[in-house]
Protein backbone atom coordinates (compact mmCIF):
# COMPACT_ATOMS: atom_id res chain seq x y z
CA UNK A 1 0.00 0.00 0.00
CA UNK A 2 2.64 2.39 0.65
CA UNK A 3 3.84 2.33 -3.26
CA UNK A 4 -0.13 3.78 -4.40
CA UNK A 5 0.43 6.25 -1.92
CA UNK A 6 3.99 7.58 -2.90
CA UNK A 7 4.15 10.76 -4.86
CA UNK A 8 3.72 10.41 -8.53
CA UNK A 9 6.73 11.58 -9.52
CA UNK A 10 8.22 8.75 -7.80
CA UNK A 11 6.70 6.49 -10.60
CA UNK A 12 8.27 8.65 -13.31
CA UNK A 13 11.94 7.89 -12.45
CA UNK A 14 13.41 8.17 -16.28
CA UNK A 15 14.43 4.55 -17.47
CA UNK A 16 17.63 6.45 -17.87
CA UNK A 17 18.06 6.72 -14.20
CA UNK A 18 17.16 3.40 -14.05
CA UNK A 19 19.94 2.35 -15.77
CA UNK A 20 22.58 4.51 -13.99
CA UNK A 21 21.44 2.42 -10.68
CA UNK A 22 21.55 -0.81 -12.74
CA UNK A 23 25.24 -0.17 -13.94
CA UNK A 24 26.00 1.23 -10.67
CA UNK A 25 25.24 -1.94 -9.12
CA UNK A 26 26.59 -3.71 -11.92
CA UNK A 27 30.25 -2.08 -11.27
CA UNK A 28 29.80 -2.60 -7.31
CA UNK A 29 29.37 -6.62 -7.91
CA UNK A 30 31.52 -6.84 -10.49
CA UNK A 31 33.74 -9.50 -8.91
CA UNK A 32 31.09 -11.46 -8.01
CA UNK A 33 28.86 -11.56 -10.35
CA UNK A 34 31.73 -11.86 -12.71
CA UNK A 35 32.94 -15.35 -11.48
CA UNK A 36 28.96 -16.59 -10.47
CA UNK A 37 28.90 -16.12 -14.72
CA UNK A 38 32.18 -17.96 -14.95
CA UNK A 39 30.99 -20.50 -12.87
CA UNK A 40 27.98 -21.16 -14.72
CA UNK A 41 29.64 -20.74 -17.86
CA UNK A 42 31.65 -24.09 -16.77
CA UNK A 43 29.03 -26.04 -15.07
CA UNK A 44 26.65 -25.83 -18.74
CA UNK A 45 29.74 -26.81 -20.39
CA UNK A 46 30.23 -24.69 -22.39
CA UNK A 47 33.27 -23.30 -24.46
CA UNK A 48 35.00 -26.54 -23.57
CA UNK A 49 37.42 -25.54 -26.18
CA UNK A 50 39.21 -22.89 -23.98
CA UNK A 51 40.47 -22.87 -20.80
CA UNK A 52 39.07 -21.64 -17.52
CA UNK A 53 41.32 -19.09 -16.98
CA UNK A 54 40.76 -17.96 -20.52
CA UNK A 55 37.28 -18.13 -19.65
CA UNK A 56 37.55 -15.80 -17.10
CA UNK A 57 39.49 -13.39 -18.92
CA UNK A 58 37.18 -13.32 -21.72
CA UNK A 59 34.08 -13.20 -19.18
CA UNK A 60 36.11 -10.15 -17.29
CA UNK A 61 36.30 -8.14 -20.54
CA UNK A 62 32.74 -9.53 -21.91
CA UNK A 63 31.36 -8.16 -18.62
CA UNK A 64 32.99 -4.70 -18.72
CA UNK A 65 32.05 -4.15 -22.46
CA UNK A 66 28.34 -5.28 -21.25
CA UNK A 67 28.50 -2.54 -18.46
CA UNK A 68 29.26 -0.05 -20.89
CA UNK A 69 27.09 -0.86 -23.14
CA UNK A 70 24.38 -0.70 -20.98
CA UNK A 71 25.71 2.69 -19.20
CA UNK A 72 26.15 4.56 -22.62
CA UNK A 73 23.77 2.71 -24.97
CA UNK A 74 25.49 2.97 -27.96
CA UNK A 75 26.50 -0.49 -29.51
CA UNK A 76 29.09 0.06 -31.83
CA UNK A 77 32.06 -0.64 -29.09
CA UNK A 78 29.84 -3.99 -28.35
CA UNK A 79 30.12 -4.80 -32.02
CA UNK A 80 33.40 -4.15 -32.83
CA UNK A 81 34.12 -5.95 -29.81
CA UNK A 82 32.52 -9.07 -30.71
CA UNK A 83 33.95 -8.87 -33.95
CA UNK A 84 37.08 -9.27 -32.45
CA UNK A 85 35.96 -11.86 -30.10
CA UNK A 86 34.84 -13.74 -32.62
CA UNK A 87 37.70 -13.49 -34.61
CA UNK A 88 39.99 -14.77 -31.38
CA UNK A 89 37.75 -17.67 -30.73
CA UNK A 90 35.93 -19.27 -34.12
CA UNK A 91 39.63 -20.49 -34.67
CA UNK A 92 39.36 -22.67 -31.38
CA UNK A 93 36.40 -23.98 -32.22
CA UNK A 94 33.88 -22.46 -30.69
CA UNK A 95 30.33 -22.68 -31.71
CA UNK A 96 27.18 -20.32 -32.55
CA UNK A 97 25.42 -22.22 -29.48
CA UNK A 98 27.95 -22.02 -27.67
CA UNK A 99 28.17 -17.89 -27.77
CA UNK A 100 24.25 -17.44 -27.60
CA UNK A 101 24.71 -19.81 -24.29
CA UNK A 102 26.94 -17.75 -22.67
CA UNK A 103 25.59 -14.49 -23.26
CA UNK A 104 21.84 -15.54 -22.12
CA UNK A 105 23.94 -17.08 -19.21
CA UNK A 106 25.04 -13.57 -18.09
CA UNK A 107 21.90 -12.30 -18.88
CA UNK A 108 19.96 -14.80 -16.32
CA UNK A 109 23.10 -14.14 -14.00
CA UNK A 110 22.39 -10.75 -13.97
CA UNK A 111 18.65 -11.00 -13.90
CA UNK A 112 19.38 -13.03 -10.43
CA UNK A 113 21.07 -10.67 -8.99
CA UNK A 114 18.48 -7.81 -9.84
CA UNK A 115 15.93 -10.47 -8.21
CA UNK A 116 18.11 -10.74 -5.33
CA UNK A 117 18.54 -6.96 -4.73
CA UNK A 118 15.16 -5.74 -5.24
CA UNK A 119 13.36 -8.37 -3.67
CA UNK A 120 11.33 -6.37 -1.34
CA UNK A 121 10.38 -3.95 -3.76
CA UNK A 122 8.32 -5.73 -5.97
CA UNK A 123 7.47 -2.23 -8.23
CA UNK A 124 10.90 -0.93 -8.34
CA UNK A 125 12.38 -4.38 -9.82
CA UNK A 126 9.44 -4.29 -12.26
CA UNK A 127 10.46 -1.16 -13.58
CA UNK A 128 14.10 -1.88 -13.87
CA UNK A 129 13.55 -5.02 -15.80
CA UNK A 130 11.26 -3.05 -17.92
CA UNK A 131 14.55 -1.14 -18.42
CA UNK A 132 17.15 -3.85 -18.29
CA UNK A 133 15.30 -6.12 -20.10
CA UNK A 134 15.31 -4.24 -23.72
CA UNK A 135 18.85 -3.29 -23.61
CA UNK A 136 20.46 -6.87 -22.27
CA UNK A 137 18.28 -8.59 -25.43
CA UNK A 138 19.60 -5.93 -27.70
CA UNK A 139 23.09 -6.92 -26.04
CA UNK A 140 22.87 -10.87 -26.88
CA UNK A 141 21.35 -10.03 -30.50
CA UNK A 142 24.65 -7.75 -31.36
CA UNK A 143 27.02 -10.07 -29.88
CA UNK A 144 25.18 -13.52 -31.26
CA UNK A 145 24.67 -11.54 -34.74
CA UNK A 146 28.88 -10.39 -34.93
CA UNK A 147 29.95 -13.64 -34.22
CA UNK A 148 27.53 -15.18 -37.12
CA UNK A 149 28.58 -12.32 -39.47
CA UNK A 150 32.58 -12.99 -38.86
CA UNK A 151 31.94 -16.96 -39.15
CA UNK A 152 30.08 -16.14 -42.44
CA UNK A 153 32.55 -14.04 -43.81
CA UNK A 154 35.72 -16.63 -42.60
CA UNK A 155 33.32 -19.31 -44.87
CA UNK A 156 32.96 -16.98 -47.38
CA UNK A 157 36.28 -16.44 -47.56
CA UNK A 158 37.18 -19.67 -47.53
CA UNK A 159 34.90 -21.23 -50.31
CA UNK A 160 37.03 -18.11 -52.55
CA UNK A 161 40.48 -19.90 -51.60
CA UNK A 162 39.48 -23.09 -52.20
CA UNK A 163 38.20 -22.24 -55.28
CA UNK A 164 40.93 -20.45 -56.59
CA UNK A 165 43.46 -22.79 -55.49
CA UNK A 166 41.06 -25.95 -56.29
CA UNK A 167 41.83 -25.71 -60.09
CA UNK A 168 45.19 -25.95 -61.90
CA UNK A 169 45.37 -26.78 -64.99
CA UNK A 170 48.96 -27.69 -65.72
CA UNK A 171 51.05 -28.45 -69.04
CA UNK A 172 53.39 -31.37 -68.41
CA UNK A 173 54.50 -31.42 -72.18
CA UNK A 174 53.75 -29.91 -75.31
CA UNK A 175 50.06 -31.07 -76.26
CA UNK A 176 50.18 -33.11 -72.21
CA UNK A 177 47.87 -31.18 -69.81
CA UNK A 178 47.36 -32.46 -66.29
CA UNK A 179 44.39 -32.00 -64.12
CA UNK A 180 44.77 -32.91 -60.72
CA UNK A 181 41.08 -32.39 -58.90
CA UNK A 182 41.85 -32.51 -55.06
CA UNK A 183 38.53 -32.23 -52.72
CA UNK A 184 34.95 -32.22 -52.92
CA UNK A 185 33.59 -31.54 -56.34
CA UNK A 186 30.08 -29.53 -55.91
CA UNK A 187 28.34 -28.24 -59.07
CA UNK A 188 29.45 -25.08 -59.14
CA UNK A 189 33.22 -26.25 -58.58
CA UNK A 190 32.30 -29.17 -61.66
CA UNK A 191 31.43 -26.56 -64.14
CA UNK A 192 34.73 -24.21 -62.87
CA UNK A 193 36.79 -27.17 -63.71
CA UNK A 194 35.07 -27.62 -67.51
CA UNK A 195 35.39 -24.24 -67.88
CA UNK A 196 39.04 -23.92 -67.00
CA UNK A 197 40.33 -27.11 -68.65
CA UNK A 198 38.52 -26.49 -72.34
CA UNK A 199 39.84 -23.03 -71.90
CA UNK A 200 43.43 -24.54 -71.48
CA UNK A 201 42.78 -27.10 -74.41
CA UNK A 202 42.35 -24.27 -76.65
CA UNK A 203 45.15 -22.13 -75.42
CA UNK A 204 48.10 -24.75 -74.61
CA UNK A 205 46.69 -26.67 -78.21
CA UNK A 206 46.25 -29.98 -76.02
CA UNK A 207 46.09 -33.31 -77.70
CA UNK A 208 45.69 -34.88 -74.68
CA UNK A 209 44.78 -34.14 -70.97
CA UNK A 210 44.92 -36.20 -68.07
CA UNK A 211 42.27 -35.73 -65.21
CA UNK A 212 43.65 -37.26 -61.93
CA UNK A 213 40.98 -37.66 -58.96
CA UNK A 214 43.65 -39.18 -56.77
CA UNK A 215 42.14 -36.43 -54.21
CA UNK A 216 38.53 -36.95 -55.12
CA UNK A 217 37.28 -38.79 -52.07
CA UNK A 218 33.44 -39.64 -53.21
CA UNK A 219 31.53 -38.67 -56.47
CA UNK A 220 27.36 -38.61 -56.78
CA UNK A 221 26.01 -39.23 -60.33
CA UNK A 222 25.90 -35.61 -61.15
CA UNK A 223 29.55 -34.95 -60.66
CA UNK A 224 30.41 -38.48 -62.35
CA UNK A 225 27.75 -37.33 -65.13
CA UNK A 226 29.44 -34.17 -65.36
CA UNK A 227 32.60 -35.78 -65.84
CA UNK A 228 31.38 -37.51 -69.13
CA UNK A 229 30.17 -34.83 -70.21
CA UNK A 230 33.41 -32.80 -69.64
CA UNK A 231 35.49 -36.00 -71.61
CA UNK A 232 33.10 -35.74 -74.55
CA UNK A 233 33.39 -31.88 -74.65
CA UNK A 234 37.34 -32.11 -74.63
CA UNK A 235 36.84 -34.75 -77.38
CA UNK A 236 34.62 -32.40 -79.15
CA UNK A 237 37.93 -30.18 -79.02
CA UNK A 238 40.05 -32.65 -80.60
CA UNK A 239 41.93 -33.63 -76.94
CA UNK A 240 42.07 -37.15 -75.51
CA UNK A 241 41.31 -37.14 -71.97
CA UNK A 242 42.49 -40.06 -69.73
CA UNK A 243 41.17 -40.12 -66.37
CA UNK A 244 43.13 -41.87 -63.77
CA UNK A 245 43.28 -42.00 -60.01
CA UNK A 246 39.55 -43.60 -59.77
CA UNK A 247 39.52 -44.85 -55.75
CA UNK A 248 37.75 -48.88 -55.58
CA UNK A 249 34.82 -46.53 -53.82
CA UNK A 250 34.41 -44.49 -56.36
CA UNK A 251 34.62 -47.36 -59.15
CA UNK A 252 32.10 -49.45 -57.25
CA UNK A 253 29.89 -46.24 -56.70
CA UNK A 254 30.39 -45.37 -60.71
CA UNK A 255 29.23 -48.95 -61.77
CA UNK A 256 26.26 -48.85 -59.34
CA UNK A 257 24.76 -45.91 -60.45
CA UNK A 258 25.21 -46.92 -63.65
CA UNK A 259 27.40 -44.30 -65.35
CA UNK A 260 28.22 -44.89 -68.81
CA UNK A 261 31.90 -45.14 -68.77
CA UNK A 262 32.53 -46.39 -71.95
CA UNK A 263 33.67 -43.40 -73.45
CA UNK A 264 36.05 -42.57 -70.93
CA UNK A 265 39.67 -43.79 -71.29
CA UNK A 266 40.90 -44.81 -67.60
CA UNK A 267 44.03 -45.72 -66.08
CA UNK A 268 44.76 -46.91 -63.00
CA UNK A 269 47.44 -43.84 -61.09
CA UNK A 270 48.82 -40.63 -62.57
CA UNK A 271 51.88 -41.76 -63.83
CA UNK A 272 50.24 -44.97 -65.97
CA UNK A 273 48.31 -42.14 -67.07
CA UNK A 274 51.06 -39.93 -67.92
CA UNK A 275 52.52 -42.60 -69.67
CA UNK A 276 50.16 -43.48 -71.53
CA UNK A 277 49.41 -39.80 -72.64
CA UNK A 278 53.37 -39.72 -73.74
CA UNK A 279 52.74 -42.78 -75.91
CA UNK A 280 49.62 -41.16 -77.54
CA UNK A 281 51.99 -38.06 -77.95
CA UNK A 282 54.58 -40.40 -79.54
CA UNK A 283 56.75 -39.38 -76.81
CA UNK A 284 59.47 -42.48 -75.90
CA UNK A 285 61.26 -41.80 -72.12
CA UNK A 286 64.29 -43.59 -71.67
CA UNK A 287 66.50 -43.67 -69.00
CA UNK A 288 69.94 -41.32 -69.47
CA UNK A 289 73.31 -43.13 -68.98
CA UNK A 290 74.37 -39.81 -67.36
CA UNK A 291 73.26 -39.67 -63.59
CA UNK A 292 73.17 -35.89 -62.64
CA UNK A 293 75.61 -35.41 -59.60
CA UNK A 294 72.65 -33.73 -57.67
CA UNK A 295 70.67 -37.00 -57.23
CA UNK A 296 73.70 -39.81 -57.60
CA UNK A 297 74.45 -39.39 -53.79
CA UNK A 298 77.41 -36.76 -54.36
CA UNK A 299 77.44 -33.30 -53.57
CA UNK A 300 80.39 -31.04 -55.00
CA UNK A 301 81.50 -28.03 -52.69
CA UNK A 302 80.18 -25.19 -54.71
CA UNK B 1 25.21 -17.77 -97.23
CA UNK B 2 26.97 -20.43 -98.90
CA UNK B 3 29.90 -22.10 -97.95
CA UNK B 4 33.08 -22.13 -99.71
CA UNK B 5 34.73 -25.45 -100.42
CA UNK B 6 38.29 -25.05 -101.13
CA UNK B 7 40.70 -27.70 -102.78
CA UNK B 8 43.53 -28.67 -101.28
CA UNK B 9 45.95 -31.76 -102.87
CA UNK B 10 43.94 -34.47 -101.33
CA UNK B 11 41.84 -32.43 -99.39
CA UNK B 12 38.89 -30.52 -99.30
CA UNK B 13 38.25 -27.43 -96.82
CA UNK B 14 35.04 -26.16 -95.97
CA UNK B 15 35.08 -23.38 -94.07
CA UNK B 16 31.78 -21.66 -92.39
CA UNK B 17 32.34 -18.13 -92.24
CA UNK B 18 28.86 -17.36 -90.21
CA UNK B 19 25.66 -18.58 -88.86
CA UNK B 20 24.09 -21.07 -91.33
CA UNK B 21 19.78 -21.48 -91.87
CA UNK B 22 19.07 -25.37 -92.27
CA UNK B 23 18.89 -25.11 -95.81
CA UNK B 24 22.32 -23.81 -96.08
CA UNK B 25 23.48 -27.09 -94.15
CA UNK B 26 21.84 -29.04 -96.25
CA UNK B 27 23.24 -27.24 -99.65
CA UNK B 28 26.58 -27.65 -97.79
CA UNK B 29 26.29 -31.41 -97.63
CA UNK B 30 25.06 -32.03 -101.19
CA UNK B 31 28.08 -29.62 -102.44
CA UNK B 32 30.18 -31.66 -100.12
CA UNK B 33 29.81 -35.04 -100.80
CA UNK B 34 29.59 -34.11 -104.49
CA UNK B 35 32.84 -32.69 -104.70
CA UNK B 36 34.51 -35.45 -102.83
CA UNK B 37 33.92 -38.18 -105.73
CA UNK B 38 34.44 -35.64 -108.34
CA UNK B 39 38.06 -34.57 -107.02
CA UNK B 40 38.21 -38.12 -105.88
CA UNK B 41 39.04 -36.55 -102.22
CA UNK B 42 40.72 -38.28 -99.33
CA UNK B 43 39.65 -36.34 -96.70
CA UNK B 44 37.64 -33.59 -95.58
CA UNK B 45 38.06 -30.79 -93.34
CA UNK B 46 34.74 -28.60 -92.35
CA UNK B 47 36.05 -25.53 -89.76
CA UNK B 48 33.00 -24.61 -87.33
CA UNK B 49 35.55 -21.65 -85.53
CA UNK B 50 33.21 -18.76 -86.19
CA UNK B 51 30.08 -20.75 -85.05
CA UNK B 52 29.15 -19.99 -81.18
CA UNK B 53 25.75 -21.85 -81.61
CA UNK B 54 26.14 -25.56 -83.01
CA UNK B 55 22.19 -26.42 -82.23
CA UNK B 56 20.69 -30.16 -83.13
CA UNK B 57 20.42 -29.74 -86.79
CA UNK B 58 23.34 -28.30 -87.44
CA UNK B 59 25.01 -31.09 -85.15
CA UNK B 60 23.20 -33.92 -87.08
CA UNK B 61 24.11 -32.68 -90.55
CA UNK B 62 28.07 -32.19 -89.35
CA UNK B 63 27.82 -35.93 -88.40
CA UNK B 64 25.78 -36.71 -91.42
CA UNK B 65 28.27 -35.60 -93.86
CA UNK B 66 30.85 -36.82 -91.73
CA UNK B 67 29.00 -40.65 -91.68
CA UNK B 68 28.15 -39.89 -95.99
CA UNK B 69 32.09 -38.77 -96.82
CA UNK B 70 32.91 -41.98 -95.36
CA UNK B 71 31.12 -44.25 -96.92
CA UNK B 72 32.36 -42.27 -100.31
CA UNK B 73 35.43 -43.49 -99.28
CA UNK B 74 36.85 -39.99 -97.59
CA UNK B 75 37.54 -38.90 -93.86
CA UNK B 76 36.38 -35.92 -92.38
CA UNK B 77 37.33 -33.90 -89.21
CA UNK B 78 35.43 -31.21 -87.77
CA UNK B 79 37.55 -28.32 -86.57
CA UNK B 80 37.86 -25.12 -83.96
CA UNK B 81 34.71 -26.42 -81.82
CA UNK B 82 34.52 -23.29 -79.12
CA UNK B 83 35.11 -24.74 -75.57
CA UNK B 84 31.52 -23.21 -75.00
CA UNK B 85 30.18 -24.51 -77.93
CA UNK B 86 31.43 -28.03 -76.90
CA UNK B 87 29.81 -28.00 -73.51
CA UNK B 88 26.77 -26.60 -74.44
CA UNK B 89 26.59 -29.37 -77.15
CA UNK B 90 27.77 -32.07 -74.55
CA UNK B 91 24.70 -31.18 -72.13
CA UNK B 92 22.17 -31.33 -75.25
CA UNK B 93 23.42 -34.97 -75.49
CA UNK B 94 25.17 -33.73 -78.97
CA UNK B 95 28.35 -35.78 -78.77
CA UNK B 96 29.31 -35.91 -82.45
CA UNK B 97 29.97 -40.16 -81.87
CA UNK B 98 32.24 -41.19 -84.60
CA UNK B 99 32.84 -38.16 -85.77
CA UNK B 100 37.01 -36.79 -86.05
CA UNK B 101 37.22 -33.50 -84.39
CA UNK B 102 40.38 -31.22 -84.14
CA UNK B 103 41.21 -28.12 -82.35
CA UNK B 104 41.83 -26.13 -85.57
CA UNK B 105 42.98 -26.12 -89.33
CA UNK B 106 46.51 -26.76 -88.76
CA UNK B 107 45.32 -30.05 -86.07
CA UNK B 108 42.63 -31.41 -88.58
CA UNK B 109 45.22 -31.20 -91.53
CA UNK B 110 47.84 -33.08 -89.05
CA UNK B 111 45.16 -35.82 -88.27
CA UNK B 112 44.74 -36.45 -91.92
CA UNK B 113 48.09 -36.77 -92.98
CA UNK B 114 48.72 -39.11 -90.05
CA UNK B 115 45.29 -40.96 -90.89
CA UNK B 116 46.31 -40.93 -94.24
CA UNK B 117 49.78 -41.32 -95.23
CA UNK B 118 49.72 -41.60 -98.86
CA UNK B 119 47.82 -38.58 -99.45
CA UNK B 120 49.78 -36.20 -97.87
CA UNK B 121 52.88 -37.35 -99.63
CA UNK B 122 50.67 -36.77 -103.14
CA UNK B 123 52.00 -33.72 -105.22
Amino acid sequence: MMEQNAPPMMNIVSTAALLRELVEHLRHHRTELREEWARRITEARLLTAMSDEEIFAEATSVYDNYVAALETGTFEALQTYSRNLSERIIPRGVETHEVVGIVLLLRDVLARSLFAKHQSDFQLLNRILDAYEPAANRIANTVAVGFVQERERIIREQQEAIRELSTPVLQVRERLLILPIIGVIDPQRARQLTEQLLRGIRANRARVVVIDITGVAAMDSHVANHLVQTVEASRLLGATVIVTGLSPEIAQTLVKIGVDLGKMNTVGDLQGGIEEAERLLGYRVVPSQEVPAQISGFRDGA
Amino acid sequence: MSVPILKQSQYLIATIQSALTDEDLLTLQAKLVQSVGKFRSRGVIVDVTALDVLDSFASRTLRDIAHIIRLRGAETVIVGIQPEVAFAMVQLGITLEKVSTALDLEEGLAYLDKRLPHAAASP
